[in-house]
């Protein structure tokens, strides 16, 4: 056998679950990352602790463990989970700890001065933050933040660990049937370069705006 | 202030003779560091209070503690009726809502024009109407000049410019009190008259105001007051012709000298 368009279609199938999976993770994974970030720079020491330990915690477990437990041990609890979902929750949660501190520095970066400005005009935390902090950390957070999400579809992968069919499995499920591990798998590193690329490079042509305007 | 001698005296002085602001030995410290050891002195409805010394003697954190960016250590201060204290956040949003100030370095908002710089404050803290916080807009945009500006941002102006818009902001608030902390410190000598020209304006028209300033002749001009601070204390205290006639030789050597 040979690999046919038959095969290249089913790949792409597993490439539509790869995007699918990452715009689940990156959207879970930046509102709990906004949480985080928020918490890690609240007045409230405890949050700022659960916030901290959060983050410390969720970056030192790997990945694939953190899969495993929410699809067998949620699985244990009775909950029959999805393995899109378990994959989902998993990444978004990894996720959220990076992103996390990613918006946490992006928060603090901005100018102690407007911080102050905006106290000074009497708006309270919530007002300072929505329209004085957020919006000039926003600006600052974009290229770190596109290029986490490069992380993200690669993090994607690790759902073979549960047997998700994704660009990675895809790819397993046609070499088992078609022993050609280095034609599938070129194939299967082109279409991540395809994903990831274009982002990566949008971050840095950002990254290096965001220098020159000297923020 | 003198009573007459017949008519009693009020329980309660009347809102117009209290002071705007009033520091009561007023100390702070930054860690181990005491910044201001004790500093009294009043600020009465009306007045431009300047506050002058050298570099590192206190000026900054006193006026930054009059509307609670520094939280004072001991002693307290009174602002426009409202009491500024140690451990006391309570009031501190009502003396924001009447203390305006402005800062050396602008600090307007970057990714605002400058009109919404102006009504961010007015809409959010005191809930105004959008049109209506436009036409506050015009009206503080005309006193400083800067009609045209309406629709820039920040980083499309001079530091003159900025410098007046950030008045402009304050400004809309309607503030009782306006503060400066040596607004023209970073500015081109060219750009500084632009500015000093609306500190007067304001000044003239009755405004009460407590200003950080190495302008000697802006002081002496348009003070009714100036305090000489000098490590961390009140060291003297006069009329604006008191640079000609200082009694204390720090005071003499910081006339002498300049700065
Ligand atoms: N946030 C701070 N933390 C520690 N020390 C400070 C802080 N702000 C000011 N100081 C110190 O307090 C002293 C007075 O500063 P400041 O009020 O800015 O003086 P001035 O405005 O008269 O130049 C200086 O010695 C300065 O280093
Ligand atoms: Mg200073």
């Amino acid at each position: 056998m040979t690999f046919s368009l038959a095969n290249l279609v089913y790949l792409l199938q597993g490439t539509l679950w790869t995007v699918a999976l990452a715009l689940l993770s990156f959207v879970g994974g930046g509102v709990l990352g906004l949480a985080v970030a928020l918490m890690r720079v609240s007045r409230f020491g405890a949050l700022r602790f659960a916030a901290g330990t959060w983050i410390q915690v969720i970056q030192g477990i790997p990945l694939p463990v953190l899969i495993f437990l929410s699809y067998f041990g949620l699985g244990v609890t009775g909950f029959d989970v999805p393995a899109l979902a378990a994959a989902a929750l998993s990444i978004a949660v990894n996720s959220s700890a990076f992103l996390g501190d990613i918006w946490r520095g992006c928060i603090q970066a901005v100018a102690k001065t407007q911080w102050e400005a905006a106290d000074s005009l009497a708006l309270n935390g919530f007002q300072r933050m929505v329209d004085v902090v957020l919006p000039q950390a926003i600006r600052l957070a974009i290229p770190a933040t596109i290029g986490f999400s490069v992380q993200i579809i690669k993090n994607t992968s690790y759902a073979v660990v549960i047997g998700f069919i994704e660009l990675t499995q895809s790819g397993k499920i046609i070499n088992n049937a078609l022993y050609e591990p280095f034609l599938i798998f070129t194939i299967v590193g082109l279409v991540y370069f395809a994903l990831c690329s274009p982002l990566s490079n949008a971050s840095r042509r950002l990254e290096a705006r965001l220098r020159a305007r000297g923020a | 202030m003198t009573l007459h001698a017949t008519a009693p005296a009020p329980a309660v002085e009347p809102a117009a003779a209290a002071p705007a602001v009033r520091f009561n030995a007023v100390h702070k410290s930054f860690g181990t560091l005491e910044v201001l050891k004790g500093i009294s002195f009043a600020v009465g409805r009306g007045e431009v209070v300047c506050l002058i010394g050298r570099s590192g003697s206190g000026k900054s954190t006193a006026l930054r503690c009059i509307n609670g960016l520094e939280r004072i250590t001991t002693g307290s201060i009174d602002v426009c009726g409202h009491v500024v204290s140690p451990d006391g956040r309570a009031d501190l949003h009502a003396v924001r809502k009447r203390v305006g100030i402005v800062f050396q370095s602008y600090n307007l908002f970057p990714h605002l024009t400058v009109e919404q710089n102006i009504t961010l404050a007015p809409r959010r803290v005191k809930k105004t109407a959008p049109a209506e916080a436009r036409a506050i807009a015009a009206d503080v945009l005309a006193k400083v000049g800067l009609s045209d500006k309406r629709d820039s941002y920040p980083e499309q102006l001079s530091g003159g410019q900025q410098q007046r818009v950030a008045i402009a902001r304050a400004l809309a608030m309607q503030p009782e009190v306006m503060l400066f902390d040596e607004v023209t410190s970073a500015l081109d000598p060219e750009l500084t008259g632009e500015v000093l020209k609306v500190m007067e304006d304001l000044a003239r028209g009755g405004m009460t105001m407590v200003l950080v300033t190495h302008e000697m002749a802006f002081a002496s001009r348009v003070a009714d007051k100036i305090i000489f601070m000098h490590q961390g204390r009140v060291h003297e205290a006069g009329p604006r012709d008191m640079l000609s006639r200082p009694e204390t030789p720090e005071l003499r050597q910081f006339v002498g000298t300049g700065l």
